[in-house]
């Protein structure tokens, strides 16, 4: 049994703190090419204690479908992003996740990537769910291989769904099957 | 400019009546082929109060968030209530839309009312709404669905492998999309 289900070779997940962390997604927020490479909503600026409030809700609101992390070094407890099972469907097994790393600095780093691994170990092992599925922007190529890397194949896009800057972009699916992850992570 | 958007030859569009359409959605929601051809939820009937309250969130939600649009389908004929269109989650900063039908009683099937209402519709999301794509979404086991979005030019584009469970075995789910240069326009006027 792993009792460390939280903890990667880099990070680890812990509970989001709304009061504490609401600073932090505020300021990140600030950054248009965060904001654009993790949501394709026209973005606002709203203040910290709107962000906290959204927290809460959003934690409250889908407290049976989704599991929302926050993403900490091991080197410094550095708090540096988040990542989210969102819209779990229970009766098919199946889940999104959605991941963000704020501050640019700590991108690129392979920070990303093994909190994905990590929830993806949660997912399959604690939640024992059957696919794991998430969408990424055509632009968004260093998220991409990213996913890869945790175990993410490409499963199809979504042709020219996005109009940036008078271009228009692909949405990728992406999925992995329990099957895949068991087998990549050598169970059985 | 063709003004009528609403009327077909066999069928037409028209806004869903709370009071009068809950009764006959709520006989179809007790056909669970029907309810598993449309939806990954759980298959669960529903009383006609229940319905009643589904369309008055419906009504609500698109008040609130202007993001849908959704039409009764009925028949020419006989006035008669036979099924649903919707456009929905329209992403409107990106110009896309998802569509959903259905016809809720298999007599009403294979006799062209929902080609008939598709054809209204698309005409509506690309020469009213202004979209720049429509999206659907259907099942590897329902072929009826992928065969009739195709022949208007939907092209299947992702397939989430294995992404539902039905009696016992796992089956694709198929995301289609079609984009405004590839609409046949020409079908659209009846």
């Amino acid at each position: 049994m792993n009792n460390d289900l939280f903890t990667g070779q880099l990070v680890r997940l812990a509970a989001i703190n709304p009061e504490a962390d609401a600073a932090w997604f505020a300021r990140w927020d600030r950054d248009t090419e965060y904001i654009r490479l993790l949501d394709g909503a026209p973005f606002r600026l709203i203040t910290v204690k709107k962000v906290k409030e959204e927290i809460e809700k959003e934690i409250e609101e889908n407290a049976a479908n989704a599991c929302l992390f926050v993403v900490r070094t091991l080197a410094d407890d550095r708090l540096i992003g988040f990542v989210e099972l969102e819209g779990i469907r229970w009766p098919q097994g199946d889940t999104f996740v959605g991941i963000g790393l704020g501050d640019r600095d700590d991108w690129g780093k392979g920070y990303g990537t093994d909190a994905m691994k990590i929830v993806l170990r949660y997912a399959f092992t604690e939640l024992n769910l059957q696919r794991v599925s998430l969408d990424v922007f055509g632009y968004n190529e260093r998220a991409l291989r990213s996913y890869q890397k945790a175990g993410f194949v490409i499963e199809g896009r979504q042709r020219q769904l996005l109009l940036r800057n008078g271009q228009r972009f692909d949405c990728i699916y992406m999925g992995v099957l329990r099957n895949e992850w068991l087998a990549m992570n050598n169970f059985q | 400019m063709n003004e009528q958007l609403f009327e077909g030859e066999h069928i037409y569009l028209t806004a869903i009546d709370p009071d009068k359409d809950a009764e006959i959605e709520a006989k179809w929601t007790h056909d669970p082929e029907y309810l598993r051809l449309l939806s990954a939820d759980p298959v669960r009937p529903l009383s006609p109060g229940q319905v009643k309250k589904k369309y008055e969130d419906m009504d609500k939600d698109a008040e609130k968030y202007r993001n849908t649009f959704n039409f009764a389908i009925r028949a020419r004929a006989d006035d008669r209530f036979i099924g649903f269109i919707r456009l929905f989650d329209i992403y409107w900063t990106h110009g896309g839309g998802k569509v959903q039908l259905g016809i809720g009683d298999p007599n009403d099937r294979q006799r062209g009312y929902g080609r008939e209402a598709l054809r209204l519709i698309l005409r509506y999301a690309f020469d009213e709404v202004n979209l720049y794509r429509v999206s659907a979404m259907t099942f590897e086991y329902n072929s009826t669905a992928i065969r009739f979005l195709a022949q208007a030019g939907f092209t299947i584009e992702v397939r989430r492998r294995q992404a539902i469970n039905r009696d016992g075995r796992r089956w694709d789910v198929i995301l289609m999309g079609l984009l405004r240069e590839e609409w046949k326009r020409d079908e659209g006027t009846p």
